[in-house]
């Protein structure tokens, strides 16, 4: 018997003009937990596709327990017991949850299915896992965070021996993560592998046991989160250090210059007419400022910036752009006005995947290149080179589709997009999520630039280091209200979490909270 | 409390129609009202027995998000209140409306008209589309046709063929059809071809086939009739005639139906292709990282699919005593729109048996209410139009929310 449950050699596999893996490997322990790090387009989710049979390998071999493995279809992977929850959620929405957790093997005889045997396994696995989920509600209606724990549930159900966890972490706040590494602690100490992607230096330090490094589509190492012989942990600088290649010393750039006192925009007693919605919004936004807001999962934070943008109605309050009223009535007057939303997500709401980068970036101006609705091509690809280049886009031409990039260049692509509408006010939710170290780090330089020209920014953010890092002023909200301001050198991660978390006490007092 | 009180409400209403059917049902012929309401009571008292069941029978509300405000009850039910008054408004204009005879044809001529709505339904459930239907329609009806005629007929279709046995033409029919069925299953599956273009090809080639197979001599594109007997009586036996006086029989295509309603709600509701349906109608890529076997399930659907239009061919044949090459033509588009107004999402995933019911009934109420009281059919075009377009609108407010 091997040392390895999982051992993938010289995998290799390419891609229309890109070597996306290069001789890669990878050997899981049984009961550990295995980190796969690395940039963006490094590779990472690339070589987990091969191993649950999404894409099939040009060369290299996958054994399992010592046993070479063939696996071309994700059917195949679960038969030999991998299971995979991906990075981006795909519920069944309109169906319920017990049938998403069995799906693609419900309980039944002669293709007919039992229902109770569906419902009581499920409830069963969701007690066990501590999940307070009616196996009857829709998947379309739960959190990310049960939707996750309910893929987790599908692969405990299967009596899966490993389990590649893709980025699970991305949008469950603290308290969901927590959850989540109780459950993957009890099923490693129950001989589960996983397999753990995820950006988060902080997590991979407390979760896993080993780390294994990718650049670029190639092996770099493996390296055990603490040294049994010298007892030394693995640190932050020196994975950095490995995945980007070279020493990242400061993770923000250096802030130059303040806020001018100018008020750009006003907001008063903004209110969503859902109940359940933002309510009673008011802040200030100064020229110059990058005003972070900070919160869990459901502060309604991207639903305030969407109905600032014209997304979603807006029931009462005042809004002053420039000292002039103004009412959200769609995007495209927020965009006449000088208002610019960078969006959440990104493959839903940013990107045209099957339209070149050219498109991409002029989409949100094209009006500006166009004489009686005739577009001026040559300009516009002047135009989007130009931006492109400053931004430092990473791609063989402007014609590359742009779902080819990586999720960095990605948000760059989407970043210049906006810069060219000459916008005074960009609205960024969560621009660096999914993203890599060092296309952070040009993010936040472009922030600035933009910030030193004159314009203004709001950021919500759910990662701590980058609010504290990032922002001249910080508002914090908790289910739709805004619960404080935190100046630049009053910031802690306990003071923004202990804002997060007011919670209106519910019922009775609720006026005074 | 609320859910008590929404029971309570259903439980009295129904009783209360109940008891006024009764009454009036007694009460008719003595007060001279026999020309005026026909068979009104009898109408009553089975709403009243359905309501009451319904508010007996209702499922308690568990949470509060349940709970259903009045406003939403209204655009919950909109074209079925829509058509309820209708219905009223022909009851006044036309009392003759409120007869068991007119309720009975209606449900007949939505008989066959279900059945292929049921097997469009499955291509919609995975945000697809057939428009090969109506097409299929025509060539089981010719098909099966071609060998049912009489022997003493002067222009068969096959002048050799002996007389065989009711079922095999009805199976070569049918098989005929569900060919065609795997070669849209096979175009959209094998080739990731849209439905839409994959069925209309296949809708262009069927009707080519059928035509060509129509023209074959000796019968050179004339109409097929001298349709034998025991075949007709598929379509046109009407059981129980006479059972009272006046009693104008049920058709048979009436259970027909009804078996095939029971079937395909079992096998989308309990069986597991009818899940794997849903679940690629919702997500496909889930479906497929589930390991679910896409390529086998769209062939099966497409197959289930052609399969139920070339029962409704057979039946045309039957209820109509003949066929032509340009049968069925259209149908699919009426089908697809009573799956629409009955809820069915084009976009996939979303659609139950009762609501495709509903659907075809309503347009069936609607179209042969308005022919009751002698509204020009250019009219009953647009009347048809305005509702698709606003029934459709109005279920869509009910997945927005912003």
């Amino acid at each position: 018997m091997s040392e390895y449950l999982l051992e993938m050699k010289n995998i290799t596999k390419t891609f229309p003009g890109v070597k996306a893996l290069d001789n890669v490997q990878l050997n899981v322990r049984k009961g550990t937990v295995h980190a796969l790090m690395g940039e963006n387009g490094a590779g990472k989710s690339t070589l987990m596709k091969c191993l649950f049979g999404i894409y099939n390998p040009d060369g290299g071999e996958i054994f399992l327990e010592g046993k070479k493995a063939n696996i071309h279809s994700a059917r195949q992977a679960m038969d030999q017991g991998i299971a995979m929850v991906h990075q981006e959620l795909h519920p069944i929405r309109f169906r319920s949850v017990m049938e998403n957790v069995y799906l693609g093997r419900f309980p039944g005889h002669m293709g007919v299915v039992d229902h109770k045997a569906m419902y009581d396994k499920t409830k069963a696995l969701f007690d066990d896992l501590e999940l307070d989920v009616d196996p009857l509600a829709l998947a379309g209606e739960q959190s990310a965070a049960i939707l996750q724990m309910m893929e987790i549930a599908r692969a405990v159900d299967m009596k899966a021996k490993i389990i590649i966890l893709d980025e699970p972490t991305s949008s469950l706040s603290d308290r969901e993560v927590e959850h989540l590494f109780k459950i993957v602690n009890r099923l490693r100490s129950q001989g589960v592998a996983f397999v753990y992607i995820s950006h988060k230096m902080k997590e991979i330090l407390e979760i896993s046991d080993e780390v294994t490094i990718m650049r670029d589509g190639q092996y770099v190492g493996t390296w055990p989160v603490v040294n049994k012989e010298t007892g030394e942990k693995l640190t932050n600088d020196f994975i950095i250090k490995q995945m980007v290649g070279r020493e990242m010393t400061n993770q923000f750039p250096p802030r130059e210059g303040k806020p001018s006192a100018e008020v750009v925009l006003k907001v008063e007693h903004v209110c969503s007419p859902l109940r359940k919605s933002f309510q009673d919004v008011s802040f200030e936004l100064h020229k110059q400022e990058i005003l972070g807001i900070g919160g869990l999962v459901g502060a309604q934070r991207t639903e305030f910036v969407e109905a600032l943008f014209g997304l979603r109605s807006i029931a009462s309050g005042n809004i002053l752009l420039n000292n002039a009223s103004y009412t959200s009535k769609n995007p495209g007057f927020a965009k006449s006005k000088g208002l610019a939303l960078l969006t959440e997500e990104r493959r839903a709401t940013g990107i045209f995947g099957i339209l070149p980068i050219l498109e991409n970036t002029v989409i949100a101006n094209q009006r500006n290149y166009a004489h009686l609705g005739i577009l001026n091509q040559r300009k516009m690809l002047e135009e989007a080179d130009r931006e492109c280049k400053k931004l430092n886009v990473k791609t063989p031409s402007l014609q590359t589709l742009i779902q080819n990039l990586s999720g960095g260049n990605q948000q760059k692509v989407l970043i210049a997009r906006w810069l060219l509408t000459n916008s005074d006010i960009l609205i960024l939710d969560e621009p660096t999520r999914g993203i890599d170290v060092g296309a952070k780090y040009e993010i936040y330089n472009i922030m600035l630039e933009q910030i030193a020209q004159g314009r203004s920014i709001i950021m919500i953010s759910s990662e701590m280091p980058e609010l504290m890092g990032m922002s001249d002023r910080i508002m914090v909200m908790c289910e739709g209200r805004v619960t404080g301001f935190l100046n630049k050198g009053e910031y802690s991660q306990e003071k923004i979490m202990a804002l997060a978390t007011q919670f209106a006490a519910h019922g009775k007092d609720s006026s005074a909270a | 409390m609320a859910e008590n009180k929404s029971k309570r409400l259903f439980t009295i209403a129904g009783l209360v129609i109940l008891a006024l059917g009764i009454v009036l049902y007694f009460a008719k012929a003595p007060l001279g009202l026999n020309r005026k309401i026909y068979d009104l009571p009898i109408f009553l008292i089975i709403i009243g027995v359905c309501f009451a069941l319904k508010g007996f029978m209702a499922k308690p509300v568990v949470n509060e998000l349940n709970k259903v405000s009045f406003g939403e009850f209204l655009t919950n039910n909109a074209i079925l209140l829509a058509m309820l008054v209708l219905v009223v408004v022909i009851c006044i204009l036309q009392p003759r409306f409120m007869q068991i005879r007119v309720a009975l044809d209606i449900l007949t001529q939505s008989s066959t008209k279900l059945i292929m709505a049921l097997g469009i339904c499955f291509t919609l459930l995975i945000a697809g589309t057939d428009l090969s239907a109506g097409r299929m329609v025509g060539l089981a009806a010719v098909v099966s046709a071609s060998m049912m005629q009489t022997a003493t007929y002067a222009n068969r279709f096959f002048p050799d063929l002996p007389q065989v046995q009711v079922w095999l033409p009805i199976v070569i029919a049918i098989v005929a059809c569900m060919i065609f069925g795997a070669l849209n299953g096979f175009l959209v599956a094998k080739y990731d071809m849209h439905p839409f273009i994959a069925t209309l090809a296949v809708q262009v080639i069927i009707y080519g086939a059928c035509s060509l197979y129509f023209d074959m001599p000796p019968n050179n594109s004339q109409p097929i009739g001298g349709i034998r007997a025991d075949f007709a009586q598929l379509g046109q036996m009407r059981l129980f005639s006479g059972a009272f006086k006046g009693f104008p029989g049920i058709s048979i295509l009436i259970p027909i139906a009804i078996v095939i309603c029971i079937v395909i709600w079992f096998i989308l509701n309990k069986t597991v292709f009818g899940k794997n349906v849903y679940a690629i109608g919702g997500n496909r890529e889930a479906a497929v990282v589930a390991g679910i076997n896409v390529f086998r399930n769209i062939m099966g659907i497409f197959i289930l699919a052609s399969c139920l239009y070339g029962i409704a061919g057979v039946l045309e044949a039957a209820r109509t005593a003949g066929a032509t090459n340009n049968y069925g033509n259209g149908y699919e588009l009426d089908a697809i729109a009573a799956c629409v107004v009955g809820g069915v999402s084009l976009n996939g995933g979303i659609g139950k048996v009762g609501g495709i019911i509903m659907g075809v009934l309503i347009f069936t109420i609607i179209q042969y209410g308005l022919q009751f009281i002698n509204v020009s059919p250019m009219w009953q075009q647009v009347i048809k139009g305005v509702i698709i377009a606003v029934a459709v609108a109005i279920d869509l407010t009910k997945y927005r929310r912003k």
